[in-house]
């Protein structure tokens, strides 16, 4: 056995959250500070015994991605269904663990500073709390089941938390159509989930990647893996269940990093890492995830280059960040997926938490009203620029390493359509991230504001998840040594080999993105508003997200509830029509003979029993003949 | 003989009507009391009874047998096995925070606590007996105190709904009746005992016709589509006690009664029968969910609902397999405690507000935060979220079922998204966005009006959590039953 306080106690990762919760919402509620503090301090607990299980990876070469840890508790124990409740710890776990705790940890700081005076306050942490809870019982999870339900649980969180301003009419639709959104993914996920309990009779990840890789039943396969998949595509906001995430924007800003950018929607990535063995196996599974990333990726990136909110634009562009970690999945690489979403994890929730930081200054969110905006606020538009850097992939910031290698995987697995692909959206994430920064913290300001530098709670965590987003990629660069993909791999470790090809040639594209937003929105060479006006349809077309939202809108309001309505009046005139007939008939009948009708109930009663006896001696006469 | 605990619960709301019986009517406080202990005694003796019963064992439990009338074979017979047992919890529970939740009543106060648990006692009858005359007895029993509970102290069209729903119970139970005295006939044993009549073999052509005359029987009881139209109309009509009992537990009687009477005594014939109710079934819940989504009357919402899932209970039945048959019946707990709550819920605001129509509300989480808590949480539950013992239930149902008609099952999934759909929609309408200033008045729950909605959503999320309680008591009491008579899974054929 490991010597280990955060194997030994694992299940206090998750289990200190929710007790946090518990505490907050029964107890503390009336004292703001104690909530946050409480909160603060379960993600501290958690954080330490998640570093622990991090060194005795790193140091001990024991826990490796063949040789878990694992430990579990009976939950149901029924004839047909047995559920455990566990952990898995291997070091997919530890970094996800890593990436959750931490960031959690530092958004629980920042919102100290930036829900302060928000009557509100209490809950939003014991929200918080309940969201950490579930996602670290995911992230443990070792078995199907347990993940199904805290796949459930992150989502109410989400509910919970984009709804957190009840009172907005737009915050109270939002939260319904994500969670909905993610209820029809579910449906599926669902499915998937109980087929492969049904066919391998286990929910276990273990003993389901041995009864995989023993079967040969690819048909099968294929369709447990699409079912399964359907979970994530709603989770991670792939095409076409990504409308709920834009929307979700209605949260508190640190929401948005932690949730919605950072961590629950990664989950579906984390799912397909975990479960890597059942898409693998089935061609046209990983093919088909392949595709459905890479489109989401360039897909959402069009959206994001014509949108004026800025936490809008941040949302598409974590879908197309997202697009590109089930993307890496798709081509066979756990390694390059994860890689991807710990590096987007720093540098998205730095953004986000920039934008926090300008919108709790202004109190504007159209990036067209702002300009300037570095003047007053150097700390946040200096690590936004970081922030920017990274996710363009400019070398050496963390964003560069990770896209290169999702590229490098591309180009060297052969699917020259999905490199290109993903080259070109590279192109535009330069863009419309710098069309962002530029718009906003230079030129002139372009609409009357005070804004003024937030906080040192706000600004230092600010600061830190910098430092991680300039150096975080180097833990996988292709030159470390024991580096991220001799831990999280799977099968065999593959160390990737520089390819100074890709790497030259994605510098140069996300430079040239820059530059095209430089001579736009700083130099003015070109203008924007005349190729919107040029290309009229197209701008349209993007502008209104490519008019998913309306197709949806339109599917429910004319569709859905004209059959429900339908179905009511069927209900009202068909279904009780015909009883009432009934109805009629006998009491017609009764008029003619109303003679025999006592109207007391006991009549009533005796005549339906003697009606009984004569329908039974009728209908058993011959039954009670043949046993005598 | 031991303690005859399980006729004390019996006893206990027959003992609650005797003294009400003396109290002048004026004095309305110490009748609820008298009622609140009456029923609070039997959670007590029913929470008793679920930590003395030994599941090593399993089987009937508590027994009880005093010959009745001898000449026909009628026994007063009670006990409880891993079936009955989460049903007569359930039914104690709903009762006890029904009262809390008329605690506001201010007409005939004397008259309505003494039908109420006219009523009770004779739903706990139901799921005491272990005879089939006393089954019909206490079935009889519990209808009429609903006529009169709702025809005198209900609200919108009253009258209509309360003889509709007895006139569609009578019926139903006609065709039981039919049934229970052709099988009483056919053996010619000159017993009811449930249990002798489950160990007889019958011929299959008899199995088809009595499953039958059950099925449609408890069928209008569940309700199963089409017969399923006196609920919701029961449901609003009913004052908010009865309409917790009545969608809490008295719908739970068909399922009870088509599990105990009808599958387990013919298997044959349920077998038969099985795909029947499993393509209606899949109609009660995808139907009852998208007409729940029309309706603009919060108690309507919630009586469709139930429709759509006892559909569930449906399925779980007719998939004829261990796992899903305890889902049923865990089914019928959970959707039990879960309307409850949701019908304290509304009651309450209803009580203030004066109105149950969706269109009228809005932003009520600003004066009611406490009611806006637990109708999400009582909704949640409704869409099966995990965490609350819905989803466990519908687990086991899913998974039970899917391998014996996975078509079926499927769709039945695809209700999980409808109700997240009308659930959802409801909360947002009548809870969330701005301030109302019409409902500034509206107070919160406080003090003894949180009873109800404390217990309920404790016990939902207690069994959510730790499921293992619940489920694996009802695993004791089926499995043996489905080893023993159903040990063909295959039924579905091409669903």
């Amino acid at each position: 056995m490991i010597e280990s306080i955060g194997i030994k106690y694992i299940w206090l990762v998750p289990l200190a959250p929710l007790l946090a919760f518990i505490l907050i919402t029964f107890l503390f509620k009336r004292f703001k500070l104690l909530s946050a503090l409480t909160a603060i301090f379960s993600m501290v607990v958690s954080l330490i015994l998640t570093l622990d299980i991090l060194r005795v990876i790193l140091t001990g070469h024991e826990i490796t991605m063949n040789t878990p840890v694992e430990m579990a508790v009976p939950w149901l124990n029924m004839n047909g269904l047995y559920i455990e409740m566990g952990a898995l710890i291997d070091p997919l776990t530890a970094g996800m663990l890593f990436v959750v705790t931490f960031i959690s940890l530092l958004i629980m700081i920042y919102s100290v500073g930036y829900m302060h005076g928000d009557p509100g306050f209490s809950r939003f942490f014991s929200y918080l709390a309940l969201f950490v809870f579930s996602m670290l019982g995911l992230v443990i999870a070792n078995n199907y089941f347990q993940m199904f339900v805290f796949w459930e649980l992150v989502g109410l969180s989400s509910y919970l938390l984009i709804g957190f301003y009840f009172y907005k009419d737009s915050a109270a639709q939002a939260n319904k159509k994500a969670f909905i959104t993610n209820r029809v993914a579910d449906f599926g996920f669902m499915i998937g989930v109980i087929i492969l309990f049904l066919y391998f009779g286990t929910f276990n990840f273990l003993e389901l990647a041995e009864g995989i890789s023993a079967s040969s039943d690819l048909a099968f396969l294929t369709l447990a893996g699409i079912l399964v998949f359907i979970g994530p595509i709603g989770k991670s906001g792939q095409f076409p269940l990504h409308v709920w995430l834009p929307d979700a924007m209605e949260g508190p800003t640190p929401v948005s990093a932690l949730i919605h950018a950072a961590t629950m929607v990664a989950a579906g990535v984390f799912l397909l890492a975990r479960g890597f063995i059942l898409f693998v196996s089935a061609p046209a599974t990983i093919t088909f995830i392949a595709y459905l990333g890479g489109f989401t990726a360039f897909f959402a990136a069009t959206i994001a280059i014509t949108q004026r909110d800025f936490k809008r634009i941040l949302a598409f562009s974590t879908l197309s960040q997202l697009g590109y970690m089930v993307m890496a999945i798709g081509l066979g690489s756990l390694t390059a997926g994860m890689f991807h979403l710990t590096t987007h994890a720093f540098f998205k929730a730095l953004m986000f938490l920039c934008a926090g930081s300008v919108i709790h200054a202004l109190h504007k969110q159209d990036i067209f009203e702002m300009g300037g905006v570095f003047k007053k606020m150097k700390i946040t538009g200096t690590t936004m620029i970081i922030g920017g850097l990274a996710i363009a992939g400019i070398p050496p910031f963390a964003g560069f390493w990770s896209k290169d290698e999702i590229l490098l995987v591309a180009k060297t697995n052969g699917f020259t359509l999905l490199y290109v692909l993903a080259s070109v959206t590279a192109f535009l994430t330069a863009f419309y991230m710098f069309r962002l920064i530029f718009l906003a913290f230079f030129g002139e300001k372009r609409s009357d504001y005070h804004a003024h530098e937030s906080p040192l709670t706000m600004t230092i965590p600010l600061m830190i998840l910098a430092v991680f987003s300039i150096f975080g990629g180097l833990i996988g660069a292709p030159f470390v040594e024991h580096g991220f993909s001799s831990y999280v791999y799977f099968g065999e470790a593959h160390h990737p080999q520089p390819d100074y090809m890709v790497m030259g040639s994605s510098t140069l594209i996300a430079a040239a993105g820059i530059f095209l937003a430089w001579l736009v929105y700083i130099k003015k060479a070109i203008s924007a508003e005349k190729i919107a006006n040029q290309f009229a349809p197209l701008y349209k077309f993007l502008y209104n997200k490519w008019y998913i939202d309306e197709i949806y809108q339109w599917f429910f309001n004319k569709v859905v509830l004209s059959i429900s309505a339908l179905l009511n009046w069927c209900d009202r005139n068909i279904v009780d029509g015909i009883a009432h007939g009934i109805a009629w008939v006998i009491r017609t009948t009764g008029a003619k003979g109303r003679y025999i009708h006592t109207g007391s109930l006991q009549t009533y009663g005796l005549v339906i029993f003697a009606a009984v006896v004569v329908i039974v001696l009728f209908l058993a006469g011959p039954v009670v003949g043949g046993v005598q | 003989m031991s303690f005859p605990i399980l006729s004390s619960i019996l006893l206990a709301p027959v003992l609650g009507i005797l003294l009400i019986l003396f109290i002048p009517q004026k004095e309305d406080k110490l009748i609820k009391i008298v009622a609140a202990i009456a029923t609070g005694l039997t959670v007590l003796l029913s929470l008793i009874i679920y930590a003395n019963y030994d599941q090593s064992i399993g089987g009937l439990q508590f027994v009880e047998n005093i010959p009745w009338i001898d000449d026909l074979g009628v026994t007063y017979g009670l006990g409880v096995d891993g079936i009955s047992l989460p049903l007569v919890l359930l039914t104690a529970l709903v009762i006890f925070t029904g009262v809390f939740a008329s605690w506001g009543l201010e007409k005939r106060v004397k008259e309505f606590f003494i039908f109420l648990l006219a009523l009770v006692a004779g739903v706990f009858g139901v799921f005491l007996t272990t005879d089939l005359f006393f089954f019909y007895l206490f079935f009889e029993i519990a209808v009429i105190p609903m006529y009169i509970l709702i025809g005198v102290w209900g609200s919108t069209n009253k009258e209509y709904s309360a003889m509709k729903l007895t006139i569609y119970l009578l019926v139903g139970s006609a065709f039981a009746l039919i049934a229970v005295i052709a099988v009483y006939l056919y053996t010619g044993l000159g017993t009811f005992d449930i249990q002798t009549l489950t160990q007889q073999t019958y011929d299959i052509g008899f199995q088809k016709f009595a499953f039958f005359l059950l099925m449609i029987g408890f069928g209008f009881l569940v309700p199963m589509w089409p017969f399923h139209t006196w609920s919701p109309d029961g449901h609003v009509a009913a004052p908010t006690a009865v309409s917790m009992l009545h969608a809490g537990v008295l719908m739970k009687l068909g399922g009870y009664g088509l599990i105990r009477a009808g599958i387990f005594i013919f298997p044959e014939g349920a077998r038969f029968w099985a795909p029947v109710i499993g393509i209606l079934c899949i109609v009660n819940v995808v139907y009852g969910a998208m007409v729940a989504m029309s309706q603009k009357d919060l108690k309507f919402v919630i009586g469709y609902s139930s429709v759509s899932h006892m559909g569930y209970v449906l399925l779980g039945v007719a998939s004829l397999n261990t796992l899903s048959i305890s889902g049923a019946v865990a089914q019928m707990f959970a959707h039990g405690i879960m309307t409850a709550l949701f019908f304290a819920l509304v009651g309450n605001v209803y009580n203030k507000a004066h109105t149950r129509m969706i269109a009228d509300f809005g932003g009520l989480a600003h004066q009611m935060p406490r009611i806006a808590a637990g109708f999400v949480i009582a909704g949640l539950a409704s869409l099966g979220l995990p965490g609350l013992v819905n989803f466990v239930a519908e687990f086991a149902i899913f998974v039970g079922s899917f391998r014996v008609y996975p078509v079926l099952t499927i769709l039945a999934i695809s209700g999980i998204v409808i109700t997240a759909v009308y659930v959802l929609r409801v909360v947002q309408n009548v809870f969330f966005g701005p301030r109302n200033p019409k409902w500034d008045e509206l107070e919160d729950v406080r003090g003894i009006e949180l009873v109800p909605i404390v217990i309920l959503c404790g016990v939902l999320l207690f069994l959510g959590f730790f499921p293992s309680f619940l489920m694996e008591l009802i695993n004791n009491g089926v499995d043996p039953f489905v080893q023993q008579y159903l040990t063909t899974p295959k039924v579905g054929g091409m669903f």
